[in-house]
């Protein structure tokens, strides 16, 4: 018991350092937001000026640049660690490495929901999309996507951030793991904006649940072998 | 020399599978001969996440046990998985052409999975070859082995679920426009194509097991000569740029 409250208040420090220097360094998260923007709006060139066509697209495009833009800010969030070679610092501290994964992966995913956070409006701008009735399925959908986002997106910037050709090694190894992820939250963001009519919701929300556990799981377990080495 | 023989063995069995396959058995009523296909096609998918499931828990085995012949089974496994789902992919489109009237069916769950394994994996091979030190690179390899096999499965789910059917899934399902109906025939034909796959899958992982050892003595007799080269005198300006194992972050 005693382990697991102190585990919980290492990643829950790392978790608010990562925090402080995200929101210290408000640029890079900025730019990644902006980033993101821009990819909705060259999705709607790139589509054409049929709003309907574009209304139908809304969901897919919305997860597409939460995608783009997350694998930035999975990728920045573990660059600021190897920089000065805090990262090896970390993997120094005597403490349990599931409680570092943790951390990692819950400022991740908190970096995850202020982005599709702020993406959805954008989403529901551009596209004309009515999200006022179903904005707590919406909700639902982001957070656990960001979650599971995060679980993959730690494993991995972990794993990638001391790599050569870690740039395109990352969305390479991450985007057909986070497939099924897309999948899901896609069908339940449109199923969130139609009202349910199949009433199909519920199991999309499940299988995201899913993932995100057996990706936690996985990543906990395997994230201290990555710092070891 | 017993590898050789299993290699034409192997061999003998393809070649006998697949004049059985083409020649013996009758052809499908509906789907005509393009449903010869499928022997070779099933057989490889199956092999395919076989040799996958070997890549997880070798390296899982090389986690705990830090013994590098459980990386080269993991290589092993990864490389003829690649392979054989290149093929499966590749028989799939020869299927779809005539029988669907196109190459790329995006309803099919099957399809559409596999795609996502053949990138899952060639990305683990990709990650392989981008890292030089041994150790860090089975470290490395082994949890993204892991992380892939455990997200076949929540693939396989989703994107049976994407089709809107609330059909049962299934994993074992013998091929496209095979139903519990078909002919013992046809099943038979599918065992012996699947007996003589698995020979040939036997040898190409031992083969390519033998062949990750010889790569790494190699590599290890590279290392300790320039180690030695340099101990014996030679400046260390001397020896080859490639003794930095990786570039440091920046």
């Amino acid at each position: 018991m005693n382990e697991l409250r102190r585990g919980l208040s290492v990643a829950l420090a790392i978790a608010r350092k990562d925090a402080t220097s995200e929101l210290r360094g408000r640029q890079a998260a900025g730019s990644t937001l902006f980033f993101a923007a821009i990819v909705l709006l060259l999705f709607g060139f790139a589509l054409g000026p049929d709003s309907r066509r574009l209304a139908e697209a809304a969901p897919g495009l919305l997860w597409l640049a939460i995608v783009f833009g997350g694998l930035l800010t999975m990728a920045r969030l573990h660059q600021l660690e190897a920089d000065d070679g805090a990262l090896e610092q970390l993997a120094l501290y005597p403490v349990d490495r599931r409680a570092i994964y943790a951390g990692k992966a819950l400022a991740g995913a908190a970096a995850m929901l202020v982005l599709g956070g702020l993406l959805l409006p954008v989403v529901a701008i551009l596209y004309a999309i009515p999200i006022g009735s179903s904005w707590l399925p919406l909700l639902v959908a982001v957070v656990l996507g960001a979650i599971g986002f995060a679980a993959v997106g730690t494993a991995y910037a972990g794993l990638t951030v001391r790599m050569r050709a870690r740039e395109v090694m990352l969305p390479l190894l991450m985007l057909p793991i986070v497939a099924p992820l897309l999948l899901a939250a896609v069908k339940a963001t449109v199923a969130s904006l139609s009202g349910d009519p199949l009433g199909e919701l519920g199991s999309w929300l499940q299988l995201l649940v899913a993932f995100d556990i057996i990706m936690l799981v996985v990543g906990a377990g395997t994230y201290g072998f990555l710092l070891e080495e | 020399m017993k590898t050789r023989i299993l290699g034409f063995v192997a061999l003998a069995a393809i070649i006998g599978a697949a004049v059985n396959g083409l020649f013996v058995v009758p052809a499908d009523l509906n789907q005509g001969d393009a449903q010869r296909v499928m022997y070779p096609h099933v057989a490889s998918a199956w092999l395919a996440y076989a040799s996958f499931g070997v890549t997880a828990l070798a390296g899982i085995g090389y986690l705990f046990s830090r013994d590098l012949r459980f990386d080269a089974v993991a290589l092993a496994g990864a490389e003829v998985g690649v392979m054989f789902t290149a093929f499966a992919i590749w028989g799939g489109m020869m299927w779809g052409r005539p029988v669907w009237g196109v190459y790329w069916q995006w309803e099919d769950p099957r399809l559409t999975t596999t795609a996502l394994l053949l990138a899952l994996y060639v990305g683990y091979l990709l990650l392989r070859r981008l890292t030089d030190d041994p150790a860090r690179r089975a470290a490395r390899a082994a949890v993204v082995g892991l992380i892939a096999a455990v997200d076949i499965p929540i693939v396989h789910f989703s994107v049976l679920w994407w089709r809107g059917l609330h059909q049962a899934p299934t994993f074992i399902d013998p091929g496209k426009g095979l139903h519990a109906s078909v002919p013992l025939l046809f099943v038979a034909a599918l065992l012996a194509m699947l007996g003589a796959f698995t020979l040939a899958w036997i040898y190409l992982m031992i083969r390519r097991y033998q062949l990750a050892r010889i790569e790494w003595q190699l590599e290890e007799q590279a290392r300790v000569g320039r180690v030695s080269a340099a101990r014996r005198g030679g400046t260390p300006a001397a020896a080859p740029p490639s003794t930095k194992v990786e570039e440091p972050a920046r």
